[in-house]
């Protein structure tokens, strides 16, 4: 092994740094989690310090749970994230591939034009949005929200896809071709798995900004039954009174099904980040 | 059976053409190579042939029926590819019998035939193994297994040695050469490797620019090339090229020598060169000489040899053996 490679001065700073940003980001996570075990005053009076057996209360998870449907919230979330995420999986990779694999005309220029999207925040449209969903009647349903986070998720999809399925070798999608496979089988059986890492990276850039959006709940579906964890939240932040602990302990649980979604796709997405840096 | 009939095929990619109009028959059995320059046409010709590109105009015909609108699988073909391209899923038996269970064969046929494919080319421990856990030139095998399983009219190689190292691409060659004595079948062969062109074929087929220069033996090509490219490019190291004036041929634009028929001698030359640089191979040497107007001439001559760099030596040269070009580049006999 060799001295210049391995040493331990610039292994530790290497590691300095990467803790310190760790501790940074992980901060007001940490904040969040603690204060939602705390009792009112005891947020305001020390929010840094943890919670003990004098400050210990469980009140703002019980006002979280018990006021307002919080069970259906985090319902909603989850639906409108996981059927959002799957449409942008399916629809980003079958687009992908077509763009990547086959020659016609306009190719580059449909590219181009289903990648605008990444240029151009979806929120602009937000008014003809609305006048639509209106007009179909759809203002209020999980649905709206479903095909407006699937046409946000899309554009990235399709251009981060694309760009993977073209480093695919045509001569194992040829000799797939050759042993009688149809172009479904091909990109579902040896085209697809070859970009997992590819997919996960997809997912995870596509899944945190659904679960986090505020604006389209608040606009297309801000019914009771429709209300997501983000919007439901909202009602203990009032204009004058905020009931603090009820927020934390709100945020606190809708973290935890993101995490979940992040563990299952995180070792995917290492690979896929890393993917044609180190080979 | 499997013969296999171009007339007139042409492909253009908007507007650029890329074959301009290919005429050939190979005969069942034959073992075809095409060969040329890359970026000559000769993969895209043989993915045309394997139905993986559409043909602009013209027909292909395997075994007398006209396949242009069939898919490849239904052409009676099986292709093996530069970069081997096994399913990384499946395992080596799974790669094998692919293409068989696709076509709706019955389990007991498909298990005979990768065993017999399996035993021919040395691969039975591996059968269960995937891709991953093998080396080049066992992944290349199962792609030369995964086309046998098929039991082709036709089989199509697309430089399948290109990826191997050195001694592994002589094994292959070696192993393909016996396939087909074994098999019988029709092949044909992409390579820019003359060595392979020259080793394996029955015959070669030069390409340059979507056109075809010529077809024949190897030894054909190599006696009798039709023309300047293909003189140019049979060979190794290639043919010199001089002004027929310079060596007291009137009827030609242009003279041929190849480096093995010419020899070093002190007087009575019709050139004469310095010596510029020497390659030792052991096997044979080849010298280089600087001779004045005629430019760089190479010199091949078999067994160990010593001179100087930079002494003078005259060229003797087997007037039988001088191609005559004209300016086209045409042979002129």
């Amino acid at each position: 092994m060799s001295q210049a490679r391995h040493s331990i001065t610039r292994s530790v700073a290497a590691h300095a740094i990467l803790i310190t940003y760790t501790l940074i980001a992980l901060f007001p996570v940490f904040v969040i989690v603690i204060n939602s075990f705390k009792a009112r005053k005891a947020i305001f009076r020390s929010p840094l310090e943890l919670p003990n057996a004098e400050t210990f209360s469980l009140i703002g998870y019980e006002t979280a749970l018990k006021q307002g449907d919080f069970l259906l919230y985090f319902q909603n979330s989850l639906i409108v994230t996981v059927v959002s995420l799957a449409l942008v999986l399916l629809f980003g990779a079958m687009a992908a591939f077509a763009l990547a694999e086959y020659r016609f005309r306009g190719n580059l220029l449909m590219g181009l034009y289903l990648a605008l999207g990444i240029m151009i925040p979806i929120r602009l449209g937000t008014v003809a949005i609305l006048q639509l969903m209106v007009a179909t009647g759809l203002v209020n349903t999980l649905t709206a929200l479903i095909l407006v986070y699937t046409a946000q998720g899309l554009p990235l999809a399709i251009f981060i896809l694309s760009e993977f399925m073209r480093g695919i070798s045509d001569d194992l999608k040829n000799a797939g071709r050759i042993d009688g496979l149809s172009e479904y089988r091909i990109f579902a059986r040896l085209v697809l798995p070859l970009v997992r890492p590819a997919m996960a990276t997809v997912a995870v850039f596509t899944m945190i900004p659904i679960w986090n959006d505020l604006w389209f709940p608040l606009i297309l579906a801000p019914a009771e039954h429709t209300k997501t964890i983000t919007l439901g939240s909202q009602v203990f932040i009032g204009q004058f009174v905020t009931n603090w602990n009820a927020v934390l302990a709100a945020l606190s649980l809708a973290i935890l099904p993101v995490l979940v979604l992040y563990l299952i796709f995180s070792r995917q997405l290492i690979r896929g980040i890393t993917a044609g840096a180190v080979k | 059976m499997g013969t296999l009939s171009l007339k007139n095929v042409r492909k253009s990619f908007g507007n650029v053409d890329v074959i301009k109009g290919v005429d050939l028959d190979v005969e069942d059995g034959e073992f075809i190579i095409f060969v040329g320059p890359s970026g000559c046409g000769k993969s895209t010709l043989l993915r045309m042939i394997a139905g993986l590109e559409d043909t602009s105009s013209g027909t292909v015909e395997i075994d007398g029926a006209v396949v242009n609108a069939k898919p490849p699988n239904e052409r009676g073909i099986a292709m093996v590819f530069q970069t081997y391209a096994l399913y990384p899923h499946l395992t080596v038996r799974g790669n094998m019998s692919l293409g068989l269970k696709q076509a709706g064969r019955p389990k007991s046929v498909i298990d005979e035939r990768v065993a017999v494919a399996a035993r021919m080319l040395s691969l039975e421990e591996y059968l269960e193994r995937r891709p991953a856990e093998l080396s080049g030139g066992q992944r290349q095998r199962v792609a030369i297994g995964r086309a046998v399983v098929r039991q082709p009219k036709l089989f199509l190689f697309d430089e399948p040695l290109s990826n191997l190292d050195a001694a592994l691409r002589v094994n292959t060659r070696l192993e393909i050469a016996a396939l087909h004595r074994q098999l019988g079948s029709t092949m044909v062969y992409v390579t820019h490797d003359q060595v392979e062109a020259m080793t394996l074929a029955d015959r070669i087929v030069v390409l340059n620019a979507g056109v075809i220069e010529q077809v024949g033996s190897p030894m054909e090509l190599y006696n009798n090339p039709a023309n300047k490219f293909v003189a140019g490019f049979i060979g190794s190291p290639q043919m010199n090229f001089v002004d027929a004036g310079l060596v007291g041929i009137e009827d030609a634009a242009s003279a041929g020598m190849r480096p093995e028929h010419i020899t070093l001698a002190s007087s009575g030359g019709r050139l004469s060169g310095e010596i510029s640089h020497i390659e030792h191979l052991g096997g044979e040497t080849n010298i280089y000489l600087q001779c004045g107007e005629a430019g760089l001439v190479g010199v091949r001559m078999f067994g160990e040899h010593a001179f100087d760099i930079g002494s003078r030596h005259d060229l003797v040269i087997d007037d039988a053996r001088i191609f005559r070009f004209d300016t086209a580049g045409q042979r002129v006999h």
